[in-house]
């Protein structure tokens, strides 16, 4: 139970600033930066697909660690935690409001790389949620969190997303590509856990509350990133230097 | 520092023939969750055109209160209701079209404005 005392609790420092676009910095040797600066941040309302409400968790049972030390941890190794083909960029800042995040992932076999980012539009000592640029598969908050249940800290993985586009969408009817982007997420859960000295079992709990496709949204494949990073790819050895 | 946290309380009206108001209070966290819902579920009996959020009482949200508010507006599409509020300070504002809420949420200054866009 939390202790009362006269001040209310704010989330003033907790939210990014509106920003109409995206916009990187910092970005290291080896990144691929595209597909972000100029983009719009989307929301599960501006998303294409079906929406699906997904929550994947894993107990640290037996470790001594609260919820805001693993989020700390969380918070400044994140890229370190994703599993291997997805790479992860946060400038110095790390995990804070208004950071943009470079994303390079491998989407299906063969494919070249997708780069895109995130926007950090929330963070506090227990939690930090992200939105994706337009062109990422996915339109909708990613909330990573841990909490205490029970004297073991849970650590959570929440989507609330749409696939951004027809195309990403008929993609992750596909169950193998459907199940490679729930994976990102299971993979990500144990290597945090593993972090903490736990081989835990990750649970998934993934419904679909919005089974309609939002066609007003269709016109968002004009930024699909796999496309895009593809041209990118082919185009490379011409640009000039 | 130990902060007081206030629980999530609505209060429900109605405002004209077609629309009601729900007045939310203190925090909108994945915590508020039972609380909205059943707010909601009062508020949009047969009949109801519009459900109207009074936040003008908000103390304080994260982003899984804003999930929530993401449920809301998919339950008022199914029952093709439209989702309408009035009452955020400047900070709230500017989440709402940070999260691009804004688009989905029609937004309006007051209650008379907003019940008058019901009727529109």
């Amino acid at each position: 139970m939390e202790e009362r005392t006269d001040t209310q609790r704010s989330d003033a420092a907790n939210w990014a600033k509106p920003v109409r676009t995206l916009s990187t910095r910092d970005v290291p040797a080896g990144a691929i930066d595209a597909n972000v600066t100029g983009r719009r941040p989307v929301g599960a309302t501006t998303g294409f697909g079906k929406l699906w409400q997904k929550s994947f968790s894993v107990r640290l049972d037996g470790a001594a660690v609260t919820p805001q030390e693993v989020i700390a941890i969380w918070k400044t190794h994140f890229g370190d935690f994703w599993p291997k083909g997805q790479r992860m960029f946060l400038p110095a800042g790390g995990v804070a409001p208004g950071e943009v995040g470079l994303i390079n992932a491998s989407t299906m076999p063969g494919a070249p790389q997708m780069a895109s980012g995130v926007l950090v539009v929330y963070a506090d000592d227990e939690s930090f949620s992200f939105m994706g640029a337009e062109g990422l598969p996915f339109a909708g908050p990613l909330t990573f969190s841990a909490v205490d249940e029970g004297g073991s800290t849970v650590v959570k993985v929440d989507e609330l997303t749409r696939a951004s586009d027809p195309f990403w969408e008929l993609s992750l009817m596909m169950p193998v590509l459907r199940e490679r982007q729930n994976n990102i997420w299971r993979a990500t859960l144990r290597n945090v856990a593993k972090h903490f000295g736990v081989e835990g079992r990750v649970e998934s709990r993934i419904v679909c509350v919005d089974p309609h496709w939002q066609w007003s949204q269709a016109k968002n494949i004009w930024h699909n990133a796999a496309f895009r990073s593809t041209l990118y790819a082919v185009l490379r050895p011409f640009r000039r230097r | 520092m130990t902060y007081a946290v206030r629980k999530t309380e609505v209060s429900i009206r109605r405002a004209d023939a077609g629309a009601c108001i729900i007045a939310v209070r203190g925090e909108v966290t994945t915590a508020s969750e039972k609380t909205l819902t059943e707010g909601y579920a009062q508020a949009s009996a047969p009949g109801t055109r519009a459900v109207i959020l009074d936040f003008s009482g908000l103390d304080y949200m994260n982003s899984g209160g804003i999930g929530l508010l993401v449920m809301l507006l998919v339950r008022a599409n199914r029952q093709k209701q439209r989702l309408l509020a009035y009452g955020l300070n400047e900070h709230y504002r500017q989440i709402f079209e940070l999260t691009r809420l804004d688009e989905a949420i029609g937004i309006y200054g007051s209650e008379a404005e907003a019940v008058g866009a019901v009727g529109a």
